[in-house]
């Protein structure tokens, strides 16, 4: 890859002694390279993210959960009109995304994941064309700490933003009322039930109503209200602003993949994909960093999905083959919370009857709530050795964050 | 409202506004350990904007945020439920947020001043930092031999006043700022531990228990419990 001529001396000083980092981080074993590579670009050049977005059309992406997927259907919806570069490899703190602009300064487009915490640091630098807002809800407790803070930092940074087109999930409150401060939102709905963490209003503290006929609607009493969707998702069915509907059909699964291909097909439409197009692009998706493929693994097919909050787990229960035994591995470092009292909120119950082992670094915390939930569980930290420990054949593994990226380290290394 | 005399009855109060930290996890330990013993237990959970039965036998409340704590504050204040239950001697456990609703006032970082239940002699002003990690108390011997094991979260630096004593003395953490954590008076107890506090602690659930039932429960041999208290007390002495 070249270092494209127009930028200044100093980004693109900075862009090669990055990229000389993380070949020698690669090189050496010691990851993939694009978090040390960003934070060598940042030093050496403060403005590298302001040269290297500029002229490109920048994508962001932000939320929750599926962060990650909704990156990839987007930037492979996109490379149906150029090339996109992108950091699927979910590095989506500062040093992450600045390497990922680094990686080919060529590519007219730019998708890029971004931490919730670093959404408006980072789009105060690349001024992007859009923002894809998915979901806010409780994740890594101790570290992120008040959803309800990120909801007012999401807020001034789309107010300020008055070219960007927000692309935001409209039945999720706490994203309602950050997107609605966007001049150019584009509203979403992708069937989304999960309400835990939206009772109070996040503009007045008061109890947000929902409306007893229509379980969609929902308002409050100081007039946020639900906003009306351009584009509806209903089951496998997308229906777009000009009123026709579309069959997804993808090969990911579950309910929260639909939702996320929604979000990026109405953000794909406005940067000028013709949805067909996007649509056949996003179908594509077999896999996404690892998850929902089946790996072969000392007799067994282990299918890994990634589950690390509760909302996740909602979306991730009902995927689960029936029959099949399940492994859990949960850590609690500093990338997943240090806290995993969230497990009490997971309907655990919903596993009984079924062959489960408790793994990962917390597998005791866990083994512990299983008993309550009188799921018949045993424990193995160790989350292939579990996978070992069954009998041959298929097996689920769900695992938190950083329980999840060993394991697919593991199983890669295994391959 | 629950009729059925013969069960406990557990409320797990505003689960959907203070229950950020799987704070219903203290309901489902609680109700479990009363079913594993024979006695029939169950959950009620009580969301906001439903009145709180006075009648139940045990109260639960749990953790939120800033904005969430305040909606709760004054919505229980108004429906007085918990109040009226309380006086006449039902048990009341609050977590976190729970603690503080449950003091005379507390005051949010924007600088407001709530009032609170008034169940427990306890005022809460934003701490200089906010406290995040595992924490080890000694509790008071009245309420316990095992030391507790939990993880707080929160700003709040609480002062309990005359009326109420605390739970225990922190041995590692921050509890209430003054190297006191929790409070009690009565049966209203109350404690900044998360993990949740009566999962990681059997004999503080069968205390509050025992307070509902009116006699101390026989020990539940659990191994999973007794593994998760060793691993976690065995990292304070690493330390
Ligand atoms: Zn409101």
């Amino acid at each position: 890859m070249l270092v494209a001529s127009d930028l200044p001396w100093r980004t693109r000083f900075a862009i090669t002694a990055a990229r000389t980092a993380a070949t020698l981080s690669r090189r050496t074993g010691r990851g993939g390279g694009s978090m040390i590579g960003g934070r060598i670009a940042a030093k050496l050049d403060p403005h590298a993210l302001q040269h290297l977005a500029r002229g490109r059309t920048v994508v962001l992406v932000t939320g929750t959960n599926g962060k990650t997927t909704t990156t990839l259907m987007l930037s492979r919806a996109l490379e149906a009109l150029a090339p996109v570069t992108t950091n699927g490899d979910g590095a989506n703190m500062p040093d992450g995304v600045l390497a990922a602009l680094a990686a080919n300064t060529e590519a007219p487009f730019a998708v890029l994941e971004v931490d919730e915490t670093y959404l408006p640091w980072v789009a105060e630098r690349v001024d992007p064309a859009a923002i894809v807002l998915l979901n806010l809800s409780r994740d890594q407790l101790d570290r992120v700490g008040e959803i309800r803070k990120t909801e007012r930092e999401f807020r001034s940074c789309v107010e300020k933003l008055a070219d960007t087109v927000v692309v935001a999930n409209c039945d999720d409150v706490l994203v309602a009322s950050a997107a609605a401060a966007s001049k150019h939102p584009v509203w979403v709905s992708t069937g989304q039930t999960w309400r835990d963490d939206s009772v109070a209003c996040p503009r007045c503290g008061r109890a947000v109503r929902h409306h007893p006929q229509d379980e969609m609607e929902w308002d409050c009493v100081c007039g946020l209200v639900r906003p009306k969707p351009d584009w509806v998702l209903d089951g496998d069915r997308l229906t777009g602003p000009d009123g026709v509907a579309h069959r997804l059909q993808l090969a990911l699964p579950g309910r929260a993949n639909a939702a996320n291909a929604a979000l990026s097909l109405a953000t794909a439409t406005c940067v000028g994909v013709p949805l067909p197009q996007a649509l056949g692009q996003v179908r594509s998706i077999t896999a996404v960093a690892g998850r929902y493929q089946r790996v072969p693994y000392d007799g067994h097919a282990v299918r890994v999905l990634l589950a690390k909050n509760p909302a996740g787990w909602y979306e991730t229960l009902p995927l689960l083959n029936p029959g099949d035994p399940v492994v859990i591995a949960i850590n609690a470092r500093e990338a997943d919370g240090r806290d995993p009292s969230w497990l009490w909120d997971v309907p655990f119950e919903r596993l009984r009857g079924r062959r489960v082992i408790a793994s990962g670094e917390r597998a005791t915390d866990l083994a512990v709530r299983l008993r309550y939930a009188e799921v018949d569980a045993s424990a193995q930290p160790d989350p292939l050795r579990a996978v070992t420990s069954l009998d041959a054949g298929p097996v689920e593994l769900i695992a938190n964050y950083t329980a999840f990226r060993e394991v697919n380290a593991r199983l890669g290394d295994a391959d | 409202m629950p009729t059925d005399t013969s069960k406990v009855h557990i409320g797990l109060i505003l689960p959907d506004v203070l229950g950020t930290y799987g704070d219903s996890g203290n309901a489902t330990v609680l109700c479990k350990r009363l079913e594993w013993r024979g006695i029939p237990a169950m959950v009620v959970p009580v969301r906001i904007s439903e009145p709180t039965p006075a009648s139940l036998d045990l109260y639960v409340l749990g953790g939120g945020e800033d904005d969430a704590q305040a909606l709760a504050a004054d919505y229980l204040r108004e429906d007085a439920g918990i109040q009226r239950a309380a006086e006449r001697g039902a048990v009341v456990v609050g977590v976190c947020a729970g603690l503080q609703v449950l003091g005379t006032s507390f005051t949010t970082s924007d600088g407001v001043v709530h009032r609170g239940l008034g169940l427990l002699d306890v005022t809460t002003k934003p701490g200089e930092r906010r406290s995040v990690g595992e924490v080890v108390v000694q509790p008071d011997p009245r309420f316990g031999r095992q030391p507790l094991t939990g993880f707080e979260n929160h700003m709040g630096a609480s002062s309990v006043g005359p009326d109420s004593v605390p739970l225990g003395q922190v041995q590692r953490g921050t509890g209430n700022g003054d190297r006191s954590e929790g409070a009690v008076r009565g049966r209203v107890l109350a404690t900044y531990l998360h993990g949740p506090v009566l999962a990681r602690n059997p004999e503080l659930a069968d205390l509050v228990l025992g307070w509902v039932v009116g006699h101390p429960l026989p020990p539940l041999e659990v191994p999973e419990i007794e593994l998760l208290r060793q691993e976690r007390l065995a990292r304070r002495r690493a330390r």
